[in-house]
């Protein structure tokens, strides 16, 4: 029986609606475009955006003087050297006017004396961050965009649609190919310009900050269709995030806010102060880098001093409650109906994946290698080089988005509508549409496997044995995986769900590694026990192709300054 | 002996043809009804359909289901050492098991 599927035209396609995806289809559809903005879940509530609580680094000069030469020479500094200047120079450049941008649109960054307020926050020379009290800067910008996408003609929005690949005719993006997940049908998008707006792939690890939806399916995605990832090794760790009691309605970062406000004591299971041993003493000061931090923790659950889940405490029993209540008012009663009281009792906190400095290489109009691709926010690789500065991630995706948009929306106007149909697609459409198999996988299983291999073996403290074992597992489980999709492929069939995030998350998982295995040093956030020094021969980047059946990994000299055009 | 949550849950694909089966989840204290749904679809049935993403911080609302007849989220609605009976939203168009169309009609993917 052939399968016959749901075929729909647009000229963006943008995949992905958080706060990249939704910035690009305000853009393009204001340049005339016709929009597609396409989601695996609801339209701009999921992804990494919603999520984000405090900051969004901009050099405004609201609160003192500055200047986007500033802020564009901390990314770099804190990229250790790997950042593309052309992306973290237009990143920097153009963030004051989204970000003006935003206010206008009503997002309400927190004001003082009539001015934006602009914190200070570690890696900044000065204070260059602004957020929507409190703790609401995510939710804020979800919404202020949301509405704003309702209000521009032109934007179709698509939620339910799960990506499976990109179409290609004659070696140019043409839209892409997705699975309907209410009905179970195959759907192909015609699309004159493609925009991934995908976010990172903080659910290839067990802990981490994100939503489930956010598996690294752009890089995918873009790696089978022939473009090229960087920096594909360097994961941000969180140090502090939640582990114990069960906390339930908070999201896992909140502890940040908490150790900027009032400090905060971490302590092994000996209920000792340890980072000292580590060469940071804090007394009582939230001074600790994240990498530092994280490296600490780490090595004292090896020891055999970590806490009953594998992490370290956090104590503010040496604070009054009259001034945690004063910090955090609310807040405190949702922990208290958590079971939770800061004056009695400390927390349990670990490393938890949190962003993912490398993605999809693009030029400076968000071009991937490919004739109609586009990349947007997280998904871009290259800005952030080794280590991304704190309050960059938002300021990126309204950048981004807004360029990616611009640049899609121009490609749509000089391209002939062509109804011939795409080389890949009646192998797509038979895939997604493929009937069950007799062999039946725990599909659920598999990714809590394939999570735990990733924290255990290429997380924050690596080495050539543990990266070399996740390979092993990786290879293994694609092999397990097999070329059918699983499941009955009808309404909301969770297994082909499965199958086809695994798919994604192996090849993601597998690239991953295998950028780590060959950076044999430590720069950033990339830490290797065995190479515990930064090299000077590793002042470059990593690209990862896919070529020939299986991934190619190659070095490249870092862009120069002087390839950036003014 | 160890403490579990019994989930009555609302299994099919219409609403004339379902039926209700029933799980023992392990339970411990402070966890959500989710992380109960989660550990079944782990350890017994990849196939149970529920939706979700943000799995904790309450800021993607997709996990609407119904507990005992009432409305709630099941990231923030706690798991019991009792049994909880758990059906989809009954306002809503069915999809499977306890999912339901729940996004606002503009933001569906329309066939042309």
């Amino acid at each position: 029986m052939t399968v016959e599927p749901v075929r729909t035209e647009t000229d963006v396609l943008i995949i992905g609606s958080g706060a990249a995806g939704m910035y690009a289809a305000i853009e393009a559809a204001n340049t005339g475009a016709r929009v597609l903005l396409a989601d695996r879940s609801l339209i701009g509530r999921g992804g990494a955006t919603v999520m984000a609580q405090m900051t969004v680094a901009v050099a405004l000069g609201a609160e003192t003087p500055d200047d986007w030469q500033h802020h564009y020479k901390d990314t770099l500094t804190a990229g250790r050297g790997l950042s593309n200047p052309a992306l973290a120079r237009l990143l920097c450049k153009e963030g004051p006017d989204c970000i003006r941008a935003m206010d206008e649109w009503g997002v309400g960054w927190a004001r003082k004396d009539g001015h934006i307020t602009q914190a200070m926050a570690p890696g900044h020379d000065r204070p260059r961050c602004v957020y929507v009290d409190f703790l609401n800067t995510g939710p804020a910008v979800s919404k202020t965009l949301r509405t704003k996408v309702n209000k521009t003609a032109g934007i179709h929005k698509a939620g339910d649609l799960q990506i499976v690949d990109l179409l290609k005719r004659d070696g140019k993006i043409v839209g892409a190919a997705a699975l309907h997940l209410g009905t179970g049908k195959p759907v192909i998008i015609s699309a004159k310009a493609t925009i991934i707006a995908t976010g990172g792939l903080t659910r290839l690890y067990r802990r981490n900050s994100a939503s489930s939806n956010m598996g690294g399916d752009g890089y995918a995605l873009a790696l089978r269709a022939g473009a090229s990832l960087v920096d594909m090794e360097f994961v941000q760790f969180f140090p502090i995030g939640h582990l114990a009691p069960r906390l339930i309605g908070m999201d896992p970062i909140m502890w940040d806010p908490f150790r900027y406000k009032l400090g905060g004591k971490l302590l092994n299971s000996n209920m000792e102060e340890f980072t000292q041993n580590y060469g940071v003493n804090e007394q009582g000061k939230y001074i600790i880098t994240r990498d530092a931090a994280s490296y600490a923790i780490l090595k004292e659950v090896e020891a055999g001093r970590g806490t009953p889940h594998g992490g370290a405490y956090l104590s503010f029993q040496h604070v009054p409650e009259a001034a945690l209540r004063e910090a955090f008012g609310p807040v405190i009663d949702r922990l208290a109906d958590n079971g939770i009281d800061l004056t009695k009792m400390p927390v349990e906190v670990a490393p938890i994946a949190h962003y993912h400095m490398g993605g999809i290489a693009v030029d400076a109009d968000m071009q991937a290698g490919l004739p109609g691709l586009f990349a947007a926010g997280e998904a871009v690789g290259g800005a952030n080089g080794a280590n991304r500065l704190s309050g960059n991630a938002i300021t990126e995706a309204f950048v981004f988005g807004r360029r990616a948009g611009r640049s899609a929306a121009a490609l749509v106007k000089r391209t002939e509508t062509n109804a011939a149909p795409a080389d890949n697609e009646r192998a797509l459409i038979e895939m997604i549409g493929a009937p069950a198999p007799q062999r039946v996988l725990n599909t659920a299983a598999m990714v809590e496997k394939l999570q735990a291999t990733m924290q255990n073996d290429v997380g924050a403290l690596r080495d050539d044995a543990k990266l070399k074992r996740a390979l092993a597992t990786i290879d293994s489980m694609t092999a397990d995986l097999g070329d059918v999709p699983q499941g009955d492929g009808q309404g909301f069939d969770m297994r082909r769900i499965d199958w086809l995030d695994l798919r994604n998350m192996l090849l993601v998982a597998k690239a991953v590694t295998l950028a780590a295995l060959a950076r044999t040093e430590t720069r950033g956030a990339q830490h290797r026990e065995d190479y515990p020094e930064t090299s000077q021969d590793w002042a470059c980047n990593q690209v990862i192709d896919w070529r020939g059946g299986d991934l190619a990994v190659t070095r490249k000299a870092v862009p120069t300054a002087t390839d950036v055009a003014a | 002996m160890s403490e579990t949550a019994t989930l009555k849950i609302w299994r099919g694909q219409t609403p004339d043809t379902g039926r209700y089966e029933t799980y023992e989840v392990p339970f411990e204290h402070g966890q959500s009804v989710l992380d109960g749904l989660r550990w079944i679809r782990t350890h017994h049935d990849p196939s149970l359909a529920i939706r979700f993403s943000c799995i904790n911080a309450n800021a993607c609302k997709e996990c609407m289901i119904e507990l005992d007849g009432k409305t709630i989220y099941a990231c923030t609605a706690r798991l019991q050492p009792t049994e909880m009976t758990l059906t989809p939203l009954s306002n809503k168009t069915l999809v499977r098991d306890l999912v339901t169309e729940i996004a606002p009609p503009p933001e569906r993917f329309k066939s042309p």
